[in-house]
């Protein structure tokens, strides 16, 4: 048995160590938000956060994560209204979508370690997740604002 | 004539034999009635506890997912699987029938009670540093556990190297019995760190290379050596760390399984940190710090420490532009978005790899397993795991990892046959039990 916090709630699954935590998600626990993209770790679309840091889910059993706190984008925001999602909806950043709930977990976890990034850093840090639609240039406007609003100041 | 020589020379094996038979007897020390666990001081109990610790005792002494202290663990050795034995008091398959003195007759001398010699797997050689009230102390605090009922396994070791008299052999060639003796001229902190690396921690088990016989060789005390397919790296000045360990790193390092300039404890290493010197007080790991920047001669490094960072961090935002170079492309997909750093100085949480032994060692073969097996969230830096990539990435990939990083982030020689290298480190983790 795998116990762990999923979105601040105590979740147990009698699966397989070896079980995936994205299938775990998705198909044990319904939360669809999570997706599946490359299925070894090139894409980021799988990204959750496992202890307040982001992890590809399509590569971590659930072994790995027994105890551990763990939050998708269903858990980001209660109400859904993380800077980060309210920047995005302000900048249209997605355009097909599939990719961005993993763009915008890898994102919150970015300005945890960067909270003024640069161009590059965003860059570095979010090279991991790619968006075949290219919106690139949105995703990275949508973090400096959110980082921003963070921060308490204005976009430079 | 002839007939008279060979007489001679049977004579004098015989009684060479007798002589070394004379020499490696050793008599069994009586059984005791197993003592009550309330004959022991708790405050005595509590102290065996933290030794117990610094010498990571549960580690080799406990099986894979098996009671604490039962035993069972096998130690592959290039001469054959050693399985630990059962410390719980157990009276009939652990040592629960055994007195202090023949407690202390393993650990000093590499004896059991019974007398039969004890293989050097068991590292007595270091263990016969450790002073008499610190002995009492890990007597009482083994007497103590839960007895667990469990059969030693038979080692696979050939004839005639499971002949437990032959040790004697191995002791007089290479064992110095005795306890530690302090250094004079260095401090008390200095020493106090010197007697748990070189005893009770015994450092040199994986960190000293050994030789031929499987002995710990002289004049190459931390030399770094392989060990269970990881690297233990050197803790002399042949480390190949950008950064010097200096105390503080090494105390960082030591107390919470992760440094900022060096990165986190990975493989049994993360182990001895974690399950080990985690018992024991910040006094005690501050020594175990002292004494190991002495003798690494961090001094000397230390003034260079931060143009080894900018240099370290410079090199980190490589590789995510838009270059054509599939390697690159590959470290920006797979690792960037965890291991870049902007600096001025790495986060502990995003191990810079430039800084770290993974990419400066000889060989990439922690790299090689780090990025297998990754990192476990109660390993290295608590909370912070790294997945392995064992399922994602082909043995051509990881060693593309490796050659790139190595070029890009060091001014190393490059490794060489990578490709084969990550090939046997994935099938001995698939083979391993």
């Amino acid at each position: 048995m795998i116990t762990f916090q999923l979105n601040g709630k105590k979740v147990s699954l009698d699966l397989d160590g070896d079980t995936l935590l994205l299938w775990a998600l998705r198909d044990e626990l319904g939360l669809k938000g999570t997706k599946f993209g490359c299925g070894i770790g090139m894409c980021g679309a799988c990204t959750v956060h496992v202890e307040g840091r982001a992890t590809r889910s399509c590569l971590t059993p659930i072994s790995a994560i027994d105890g551990a706190e763990i939050t998708t984008i269903e858990g980001l925001d209660p109400a859904g209204q993380h800077p980060l999602q309210r920047a995005w909806i302000e900048t249209q950043a997605p355009q097909c979508g599939y990719c961005q709930s993993g763009q915008i977990m890898q994102a919150a976890s970015l300005l945890k370690d960067f909270p003024e990034p640069t161009d590059r850093d965003i860059d570095a840090v979010m090279g991991g997740n790619l968006c075949r639609c290219m919106a690139y240039v949105r995703i990275r406007k949508a973090i400096k604002l959110a980082a921003a609003e963070l921060r308490g100041t204005d976009v430079k | 004539m002839l007939k008279q020589s060979l007489i001679g020379l049977a004579g004098a094996f015989v009684l060479g034999l007798l002589i070394f038979v004379a020499l490696a007897w050793r008599s069994s020390i009586a059984p005791i009635e197993p003592p009550a666990a309330a004959s022991f001081p708790p405050d005595l109990v509590a102290k065996g506890e933290a030794l117990a610790g610094a010498g990571n005792c549960a580690s080799c002494h406990t099986a894979k997912d098996g009671q604490p202290f039962a035993g069972g663990y096998g130690l592959v050795t290039s001469f054959g699987t050693v399985y630990s034995s059962n410390i719980t008091p157990d009276p009939e398959t652990g040592i629960g029938r055994w007195s202090e003195a023949a407690f202390a007759r393993a650990l000093h001398d590499g004896v059991a009670r019974s007398g039969k010699h004890l293989f050097p797997t068991f590292p007595y050689d270091h263990f016969t540093k450790i002073d008499s009230d610190d002995m009492k102390a890990l007597y009482a605090f083994l007497m103590t556990r839960t007895p667990v009922r469990s059969e030693a396994k038979p080692n696979t070791l050939p004839f005639p190297l499971n002949i437990r008299m032959l040790q004697e052999g191995w002791k007089i060639l290479f064992f110095r019995k005795g306890v530690f003796e302090p250094v004079a001229g260095k401090s008390d902190e200095w020493n106090r760190g010197a007697y748990l690396a070189e005893g009770l921690g015994h450092c040199g088990a994986c960190h000293t290379p050994r030789n031929g016989l499987g002995a710990e060789k002289k004049g190459k005390t931390y030399a770094g050596a392989t060990i269970d397919g990881w690297i233990a790296p050197a803790l002399t000045d042949a480390s190949t760390s950008p950064v010097a360990w200096s105390e503080a790193e090494l105390f960082a390092y030591l107390r919470s399984g992760a440094s900022a300039l060096h990165g986190t404890a990975a493989g049994s290493m993360s182990d001895v940190v974690h399950d080990g010197l985690s018992k024991l007080p910040d006094a005690d790991i501050k020594a175990l710090a002292v004494y190991l920047a002495d003798i690494n001669g961090s001094s000397a490094k230390l003034a260079g420490t931060d143009a080894a960072v900018q240099k370290a961090v410079a090199t980190s935002g490589l590789g995510f532009t838009n270059e054509p170079d599939p390697d690159a492309r590959l470290y920006a997909s797979a690792c960037g978005s965890c291991h870049y750093n902007s600096g001025p100085q790495p986060l502990a949480a995003r191990p810079e790899l430039a800084l770290n032994s993974a990419l400066t060692l000889p060989e990439p073969t922690n790299f090689i397993q780090v990025v297998l097996k990754g990192v476990g969230l109660g390993e290295g830096m608590p909370n912070v795991m790294m997945p392995g990539f064992a399922q994602a990435l082909s043995d051509d990939d990881v060693a593309r990892l490796a050659v790139y990083l190595r070029r890009t982030r060091t001014d190393l020689p490059p490794w060489t046959d990578v490709e084969s290298k990550v090939a046997a480190i994935r099938a001995q983790a698939s083979a391993a039990p």
